[in-house]
């Protein structure tokens, strides 16, 4: 049996991991399924029925606009999806390629990592801040920006992995044998620091997700009336005594995320960590 | 005829930051200091010394795993510190080396296969029938059933992952292996196992090692010749019987005399050759010759200046001036 | 009275794949001033034994299914943590294979030495410097005063063991276990710590109980042998008894595997195949896969450790025809 299939296993027997598991799929099955199960446009006013609290008819009630909550909520949460997921990928890939080589290649080594705290020296809401009020108010800006700032962080994951299992002997039995840097590290070393990063990578969807909402409530990330759970709350925040439903369900939407998220992290962690740290 | 390997002047320094946070400065750390050293082909050469001696350095370094500080080395003709990368992939095929701890020296993630069969790969071969028939074969030789091809490492106990580094090492049927303590990190029972496959592969495949390790006994059983290290320097070499039935530095002597007996009958308790001290410091070896600090022999003249090797038998030198120039 | 007395010690641990015994009818005594060698390879669960008598096994994972372990007629397994921690210093001591991790890198080495003091007895601060420098100058360290304020990473692997005999025996105990005290050292080194304990032992008359796969030191220390294989004793001997006339084919393969200095053959002999996983134990005789001397009747039954001589017992059905 591949140590895959065990860590599987493994996972599979993780209580809390599967509770996590549970929670987010939730939210990702939710954010799948948006065209079909919210088929009310999101962004259609209809005053007449503004301020309806969670019933029979609306689901999850409306807003100031009429709006429906539950189709502002739910495509929310595919585009909560979609930036977490497009953070994550572009992270997986510029973090582990800027972290490889500098982890791999000491001369090149210092100089990227100085690049990388400069960058990590900005709280990260500052940044993101920063980022989109240069590129503008979109959800790809936000994206762009919330990469920009968590690449840093994990190109420093993956650095620490590298440079651990740069001295591991099977990567020299493979460079006495004659293999080239790029043999070396497409073989041995990348595939042995994915354990660390995956955990990783759990824990920034749940950051990108949390941050794109702070930058939504401050009104610098995306523009409404794009029904972001940030946007939704900012919206809400005056209406709280009134009509709290409209940022009590975002939030609540909000906190099973990151909760279900950082649950899952947790478990990678606890399976994949002791055992396979950085397959020692 | 001509040695495998010739080495000269070979000197490999660590550059190791002391002192506190205000007065930082670099120190070299000595761990290969001028080690010249000569393998003929066939033979086996032992390589003992204690912690901080500099063997696996010397290994590491004589088939350019480690880049050398200073000096030559000429394995079967080429100038192996001063190749190009290409060529050097080339003379690569002819040395290979066995690691000592069977944990960390095999990819977790790769099969077997993968791993026996990388080597191959590296050089161009590509997978087919013949590759999978040369993995097979190495596995055999090694002691292996066919069916371990497709498990991982940790399937596997000490001994039979050291078997699995001896096959990738094997595979491109090199002339020459160093050995880096490979049975140091296995109990005892799996260790005569290794030992005696080592024996059997080097007869059939014509094979010249560098066996490095700090197990007297085991060294002795399987060298041609041997050589003692001592910080940074080959301090003793030797054909073995020779080196072992009268050893000439007194380093080699108070090395022997601390083996621990084979029966109680023979307990020596109190005094004899019992070397007193602890090994100095390969940051600040001491001057003249290194050992004079511990040295139960030691004369004006070690303090200040550093013996050459000298002769001490037909085929037997020393470094020390108790022996005549 | 022995000081010591193991009884039908049975351990196992709770793993993924169910619950497996680590030491299973372990019995053996250990008298005043008696060095006993245990000698076995990984897995034959002599470090458990030995955490077990010092009551240092992790009871979660770990759990005591049977025997008990009396020490000076009080059984050990019946204690609860408080004694435990009451007699480890000035009953019984442990010293490890590796010594930096058994020393605290963040404190000095006095600290340590005077935090054991302390410990188990009330003593002013000076007393107990005092203390802790001569036993420094008895394990054998250059200027212990100075020592005293040094971190263990200062020291070299050599000093670092000495300090760990040093922590171990300033109670003055009266049983030391020593787990493979000298496997991590060099051989110079191991020579003199082994020197070491021998005069310790002279001087402070304690047992101890030395743990080690090498036959060499067990040679040169033992007075008595006990070989355990797979979780379980195969052979008890005096030692010059052992190393003449060894009874149990595991020990005669492990006298026969060791290259020694004085030999000069051109195979080693090898015991074939490897340890069993406890997992995956051969019925009878766990021996028995790798015996040369195995026939049929070896799986029927675990053979008892049954005695030849007065002392000498070893645990195989065929001793009288390998007498």
């Amino acid at each position: 049996m591949t140590q895959a299939r065990a860590t599987l296993r493994r996972l599979l027997h993780h209580r809390l991991f599967m509770l996590g598991c549970v929670l987010f799929g939730i939210i990702l099955v939710v954010a799948i399924l948006a065209p079909i199960i919210a088929p009310v446009d999101p962004n259609k006013l209809a005053m007449r029925y503004k301020f309806q609290p969670p019933s029979a008819e609306f689901i999850f009630g409306t807003d100031n606009f009429g709006r429906s909550l539950w189709s502002r909520v739910v495509w929310g949460a595919q585009l909560s999806m979609i930036i977490g997921m497009s953070v994550v990928a572009i992270n997986a890939v510029a973090g582990t390629a800027v972290g490889a080589i500098a982890g791999y290649f000491q001369g090149l080594d210092n100089g990227l990592m100085r690049v990388n705290d400069a960058l990590m020296a900005f709280p990260a809401v500052l940044l993101a801040i920063g980022v989109t009020s240069v590129l503008g108010p979109s959800v790809n800006d936000v994206i762009i920006a919330l990469s920009i700032v968590y690449t840093p962080r994990t190109a420093r994951i993956v650095r620490s992995s590298v440079i651990v299992l740069r001295e591991m002997e099977y990567v020299q039995a493979a460079r006495a044998a004659g293999a080239g840097h790029w043999r070396i590290l497409r073989r041995h070393i990348l595939p042995n620091a994915m354990a660390p990063l995956i955990v990783q990578l759990s824990f920034l969807f749940a950051y990108a997700v949390l941050t794109e909402a702070t930058l939504s409530f401050l009104g610098v990330g995306a523009v409404p009336p794009t029904p972001t759970w940030g946007n939704i709350m900012a919206e809400g925040r005056q209406y709280m005594t009134d009509a709290p439903w409209i940022i009590a369900i975002p939030g609540a939407a909000l906190m099973i995320t990151v909760l279900g998220l950082n649950l899952l992290g947790d478990g990678l962690r606890d399976v994949l960590d002791p055992r396979l740290r950085i397959q020692a | 005829m001509p040695a495998l390997l010739k080495a000269e002047g070979l000197v490999k320094h660590y550059d190791v930051e002391t002192g506190g946070f205000l007065r930082r400065s670099r120190v070299p750390l000595r761990a290969v200091d001028g080690v010249d050293l000569e393998i003929q082909p066939g033979e086996t050469l032992g390589l003992v010394g204690e912690s901080g001696c500099g063997k696996s350095t010397l290994g590491r370094v004589l088939i350019r795993l480690v880049p050398a500080t200073a000096g030559y080395v000429e394995f079967d003709g080429a100038d192996v510190l001063r190749l190009d990368p290409r060529a050097l992939r080339e003379v690569r095929r002819g040395m290979q080396i066995v690691f000592q701890d069977p944990f960390g020296a095999l990819n977790p993630r790769m099969s077997v296969e993968e791993t026996v069969m990388e080597p191959l790969l590296i050089h161009g071969a590509r997978r087919s029938a013949e590759t999978h028939a040369e993995v097979g074969r190495m596995l055999e030789m090694v002691g292996l059933p066919d069916s371990a091809r497709h498990r991982f490492p940790h399937e596997f106990s000490g001994g039979q992952r050291q078997r699995v580094g001896i096959a990738r090492a094997l595979i491109l049927r090199p002339k020459l292996v160093v050995l880096d303590e490979p049975v140091s990190a296995l109990d005892v029972s799996v260790q005569a196992q290794i030992v005696n496959l080592l024996s059997d592969l080097q007869g059939e495949l014509g094979l010249t090692y560098l066996f490095i390790a700090h197990d007297l006994g085991v060294v002795k059983h399987i060298s041609t010749r041997v050589a003692v290290m001592y910080l940074g320097k080959v301090v003793e070499i030797g054909e073995k019987r020779a080196l072992y039935a009268a050893p000439k530095h007194p380093y080699t002597q108070a090395l022997l005399a601390s083996v621990p007996v084979t029966h109680p009958s023979r307990r020596k308790r109190g005094g004899q050759a019992r070397l007193a001290g602890d090994i100095p410091t390969a940051l600040a070896p001491p001057s003249g010759c290194r050992f004079h600090t511990r040295c139960p022999h030691v004369m004006d003249v070690c303090r200040t200046e550093e013996p050459a090797m000298r002769a001490a038998g037909p085929d037997h030198q020393a470094a020390c001036h108790l022996l005549p120039a | 009275m022995s000081l010591l007395e193991v009884d039908g010690l049975t351990t196992a641990f709770q793993t993924s794949s169910g619950q497996v015994t680590a030491v299973e009818d372990i019995s053996f005594s250990l008298d005043k001033g008696e060095i006993l060698g245990i000698v076995g390879e990984s897995g034959s669960g002599k470090s458990v034994t030995a955490l077990a008598i010092m009551g240092l096994l992790p009871k979660p994972p770990a759990r005591i299914l049977g025997g008990a372990i009396r020490f000076e007629g009080q059984d050990l397994l019946r204690q609860s943590d408080r004694s435990m921690r009451r007699m480890r210093g000035p009953g019984m001591a442990m010293v490890f294979q590796e010594p930096m991790t058994s020393l605290n890198p963040v404190f000095t080495i006095g600290d340590q030495i005077i935090e054991t003091i302390r410990a188990h007895e009330t003593i002013s601060s000076r007393d107990s410097f005092k203390r802790a420098v001569d036993i420094l100058a008895r394990v054998g360290i250059p200027s212990p005063d100075k020592r005293m304020s040094d971190y263990p990473h200062q020291l070299s692997g050599g000093q670092r063991q000495r300090v760990m005999l040093a922590i171990a025996l300033v109670c003055r105990p009266k049983l030391l276990i020593a787990d493979e005290p000298t496997t991590a050292l060099d051989v110079t080194i191991q020579a003199q710590i082994l020197d070491l304990l021998m005069d310790l032992r002279d001087e402070f008359g304690m047992a101890i109980m030395l743990i080690t796969h090498n036959m060499g030191v067990i040679a040169e220390t033992a007075d008595r042998v006990m070989v355990m294989y797979a979780g379980r004793v195969v052979e008890q001997a005096p030692v010059a008894r052992l190393f003449d006339a060894p009874l149990h084919p595991y020990t005669r393969g492990l006298l026969a595997c060791v290259p020694t200095l004085d030999q000069d053959t051109d195979r080693l002999v090898a015991i074939p195949g490897s340890l069993p996983e406890p997992a995956r134990r051969p019925p009878g005789c766990r021996f028995s896969v790798r015996c040369p001397l195995v026939v049929p009747a070896c799986s029927d039954a675990i053979p008892p450790l049954a005695g030849v001589e007065p002392g000498h017992a070893a645990a195989c059905i065929r001793i009288g025809e390998t007498a």
